[in-house]
């Protein structure tokens, strides 16, 4: 273990998988030239058919990675920002999601769909601060997002090796993040959420950027006795529906925390369940903190009043648990 | 199917192709296929001129349109009426449908439903071949129509940075459902290609030996490393964009558009060369029609005993890698 950014975290953890397995490409807008660190110098270690710049032309290279995953090979696609993803939605939806059914099982089309920077990074406005995983459900891609460097090595990793699009979204507001990571190659696997803070009073199931909001926000309860429970699904499909169940049996309670749109959004999702399986041991309404229906704005404050935060999360559970 | 350049082959392969589809409006009729199908007849020789100079590790991209290129590169008819049947016994074991057969261990990556999708795919798969060192081609068939869809336009582009064996193969029969080519494609077809700097071609469609002759030409011009071609085939497509379940004039038009006498008719072309440069006589040919008509007869018997879809493999082939709550049921 040593210190690591998550931009390196997943530097290492391509690195790793592209010299266990040549099939492995990696292709995106600016991956070569030391421009990102994410991809930073693959292109010095590996081949330019293996890493590949590739023109401003997302629904084509994304199509082009489809192509070459049926072919035998495994890439994956780099978009530096979430809204990137929409020029190429018809290869992700139509084309990557759906064409191993409709060709009976004929392929399998192991392509992963590398998403930086999604989520508000401060300033960056409507086309840049989507976090567009719930459409991505919708439309059965496997999704995951890390909320630490240790866990964003071994979630891509997992993302690489596995026989079917996976999209894996990295938050914006985490992307600085440093932690401790494993040296070695290792996979987190899916469906696996994590307990990340035990406790007995209310469970705060938090997603990605949220994750260390929601730890910021036990620390502080601590103090007043109340013991905040706090579950990272960290894959979201598959989801690990057990684990959040069993922390719900102990807490009774739920808060939901998800930087995402709110209506038909994953925090609807998981209400839902949750409601399904448990309404009659909730010993209080199930609370949704997510960021409002509306395109993110430029301007700071008005930026800030539609994201969930620290404040609005407390409030939902200071709520449930009253 | 092997490459061929025996005229005999062509049109056996091009009659194939026109006696297959004309099982298809009788079987919308009585509601064997549901849906909808896109006939391709007119083009046949376009399919069969180029994949006639295709191996069989070559892989190809195809169309809603896509009966056609199926056929031409080696489809088995029974598996093709299977899939269109909506039976287990079928190409994609009745998940797909018409507009979406596919046989891998043929080189055939699937029609499409979206136009112009095949395209990034086959750039995609030819990739492929240039990092294993193979001396293989991918081929993306398309209309005219996608001529207007930017994912091919991009994907022009892109084989073009990127070097790829990639034949582009632009089936041009002169109207996007209704909307004539030449107003929807301002520039023209072949031009806007050139744009992009690949090398281009145009090709008189309705003639199996010049679709031949191109593709060849294409095929050993990609295996010498001269990067990505643009093919253009103009072509002629007799019947309306689709024909669908429940429509009560299908039989009274499939046997006028079967009885009619089509001037340029690519099998009447190569029938007649046949018979005039290599002495055989029109008899001969018959038999190979019998021989197909038999082909058929034998592949519909096949599809029609075989088996629906349990429903109890609803959820299968969604997934590689399964999990416990993955898929979910919607009940």
């Amino acid at each position: 273990m040593r210190p690591l950014s998550m931009v390196k975290a997943l530097n290492e953890a391509i690195y790793q998988c592209m010299l266990e397995d040549k099939n492995i490409i990696v292709l995106g807008e600016n991956v070569c030239n030391r421009y990102r660190e994410e991809t930073y110098d693959l292109d010095k270690y590996f081949s330019k058919n293996r890493v590949i710049d590739m023109p401003i032309s997302e629904a084509a290279f994304t199509g082009f990675a489809n192509g070459a995953a049926m072919a035998g090979l495994r890439p994956i696609v780099e978009f530096q920002v979430a809204g990137l993803i929409y020029p190429a939605f018809d290869q992700i939806v139509n084309q990557a999601a759906k064409l191993r059914l409709m060709l009976g099982g004929q392929c399998k089309i192991p392509v992963t769909f590398f998403i930086m920077g999604a989520g508000a990074g401060g300033g960056r406005a409507g086309q840049h601060s989507d976090n567009p995983y719930p459409l991505l459900i919708h439309c059965g891609i496997k999704t995951v997002i890390p909320s630490s460097p240790e866990d964003a090595k071994g979630l891509m990793i997992s993302s690489i090796l596995e026989n079917d699009p996976v999209a894996i979204i990295i938050p914006a507001g985490l992307i600085e993040m440093t932690g401790e990571v494993p040296e070695g190659f290792y996979k987190i696997p899916f469906a696996n959420g994590k307990i990340c803070r035990e406790g007995h009073d209310v469970t705060v199931c938090a997603i990605g950027n949220m994750v260390p909001i929601a730890l910021k926000l036990a620390d502080k309860l601590i103090d007043e006795g109340i013991q905040v429970e706090i579950f990272d699904p960290r894959s979201l499909l598959p989801f690990d529906k057990d684990s959040l169940l069993k922390s719900i049996q102990k807490t009774r309670r739920l808060v939901i925390a998800d930087d995402s749109n709110r209506s038909c959004g994953f925090a609807a999702e998981i209400s839902a369940v949750v409601a399904e399986n448990f309404y009659n041991i909730l010993k209080a309404p199930i609370k949704r903190i997510t960021r409002a229906d509306m395109t993110i704005p430029y301007s700071a404050p008005i930026e800030k009043e539609l994201l969930p935060d620290l404040d609005k999360l407390e409030s939902a559970v200071r709520f449930v648990i009253s | 199917m092997a490459e061929t350049n025996n005229p005999v082959e062509w049109y056996r392969r091009m009659q194939l192709i026109r006696k297959f589809e004309a099982y298809l409006a009788p079987l919308l009729h009585s509601n064997e296929i549901i849906g909808a199908v896109h006939e391709y007849f007119g083009e046949e020789a376009v399919a069969v001129g180029v994949c006639a100079a295709l191996k069989k590790d070559d892989v190809i991209t195809s169309t809603h349109r896509g009966h056609g290129h199926i056929l031409a590169k080696g489809g088995h008819p029974k598996y093709m009426f299977a899939e269109l049947l909506g039976r287990e016994t079928g190409y994609n074991r009745g998940r797909g449908g018409s507009m979406h057969i596919a046989d891998f261990s043929l080189g055939i990556f699937g029609a499409n439903g979206i136009v112009g999708a095949g395209a990034p795919m086959a750039c995609g798969a030819s990739h492929s071949f240039k990092l294993r060192n193979e001396n293989r081609v991918a081929v993306s068939f398309f209309g005219d129509g996608a001529m207007n869809q930017g994912v091919l336009l991009e994907s022009f582009n892109l084989a073009k940075v990127l070097n790829l064996p990639v034949i582009f193969v632009c089936e041009n029969n002169g109207y996007a459902v209704t909307s004539p080519s030449d107003v929807m494609t301002p520039g023209g077809i072949e031009s806007r290609a050139k744009g992009f700097g690949l090398s281009t071609h145009s090709e008189d469609g309705m003639d199996v030996r010049k679709v031949y002759k191109t593709a060849m030409n294409a095929v050993s011009n990609i295996k010498s490393g001269k990067g990505p071609i643009f093919l253009e085939f103009i072509t002629e497509r007799y019947s309306i964009h689709n024909i669908s379940a429940g429509d009560k004039n299908l039989l009274i038009r499939n046997k006028r558009l079967l009885g009619n006498t089509w001037k340029n008719d690519p099998i009447n072309r190569i029938a007649e060369e046949i018979i005039s440069d290599m002495k055989l006589s029109r008899e001969d040919l018959e038999s190979i029609d019998i021989e197909i008509e038999r082909k058929l007869e034998n592949s519909i018997k096949f599809a029609r005993e075989s088996p629906f879809p349990n429903p109890e493999s609803s959820l299968d082939f969604m997934y590689t890698d399964t999990y416990l709550n993955l898929p979910l049921k919607g009940w």
